[in-house]
């Protein structure tokens, strides 16, 4: 994967296969402290401490445990690759939190990219859950919590052509106040 | 964007969504799925359900539901998408990235086509 942002969806997509009814990412660039780290929480079902330590193991992971699939490893090899590091906070019946993080300033460190898609995506495509999406760079920040919308519309659906329309504006105006050419 | 502007706009946008409704009475909706697992993203999944969106957007069409799923065991087949129109079979659609998305939208969401060169027969 070429950018930070498809891992994100990536990463995501495991919360809702868990159960999650909520997921909460945060995308948080510190430019004086030269780190970018990406946290997604979610209150699905969890994983064991046995299941913690292997779903970064793409060698030990055994399918019929639990499909966790390659995303996990690919994520923490890029991180690893630029002074940084991903660990996984879980627990059964609680929920798990991931936290990656980046050398900002390293070479070898994905763009962030596309963020507006991963999350109009998510928050379209499953609409079931309840997203609250965080991006900030230094003291700027953009929080997108979906329930007020989904309260607002009710029965009207996420992908109706104006409501699409106006989720699009929302989140890159968002995201775009914060992302100045910083990528 | 102020947020509580935003959120008077998006009144607008659902009493107007709403109005369309009555006026069109359109009965049942269509389905439209987009497989968004690791192999998915991998192949170019998340353009494609750009491209979709896109298309519902500027072609205006209505009672279009899309979803996203997880790996459905056909990764070789990635970007896969799924079609279920009101009624129907569900049908699905295999290497599709966001020009055959725009052409499905088109042909057989519009249309009730089948695109067939790119149809998976399970």
């Amino acid at each position: 994967m070429k950018e930070l942002s498809l891992h994100i969806l990536d990463i995501a997509e495991n919360s809702v296969n868990a159960g999650a009814s909520k997921v909460e990412i945060t995308v948080l660039e510190n430019i004086n402290k030269d780190i970018l780290t990406i946290t997604i929480k979610d209150n699905g079902k969890g994983m064991d401490a046995e299941t913690v330590k292997r779903v970064t193991d793409p060698f030990i992971t055994s399918r019929t445990t639990r499909k966790v699939g390659l995303g996990l490893p690919f994520l923490k090899a890029a991180a690893e690759a630029c002074q940084g590091s991903l660990s996984i906070h879980s627990q059964l019946g609680v929920g798990t939190q991931i936290e990656v993080n980046f050398q900002r300033s390293h070479i070898d460190r994905m763009p962030l990219g596309d963020l507006q898609t991963t999350f109009l995506n998510l928050l379209i495509g499953y609409p079931q859950v309840h997203w609250i999406f965080n991006y900030q760079v230094d003291e700027k920040s953009f929080t997108l919590d979906d329930q007020p919308i989904k309260e607002i519309l009710a029965d009207v659906a996420l992908s109706d052509p104006s409501v699409i329309n106006y989720l699009k504006k929302v989140i890159s105006e968002g995201v775009s106040n914060i992302n100045q050419d910083n990528n | 964007m102020n947020a509580i502007k935003s959120l008077d706009d998006l009144k607008n946008v659902r009493d107007a969504a709403l109005a369309k409704r009555k006026i069109s009475e359109n009965s049942g909706s269509t389905q439209v799925i987009v497989g968004m697992g690791t192999c998915g993203i991998a192949a170019g999944a998340r353009e494609t359900m750009k491209s979709v969106l896109d298309y519902i957007e500027a072609n205006n069409i209505e009672n279009v539901v899309v979803t996203q799923t997880g790996c459905i065991g056909l990764c070789e087949q990635e970007p896969i998408m799924q079609v279920v129109l009101s009624g129907k079979e569900k049908v699905t659609y295999g290497k599709v990235n966001p020009d055959v998305a725009k052409k499905i939208m088109k042909e057989h969401v519009g249309s009730g086509n089948l695109v067939q060169d790119h149809v998976i027969t399970l």
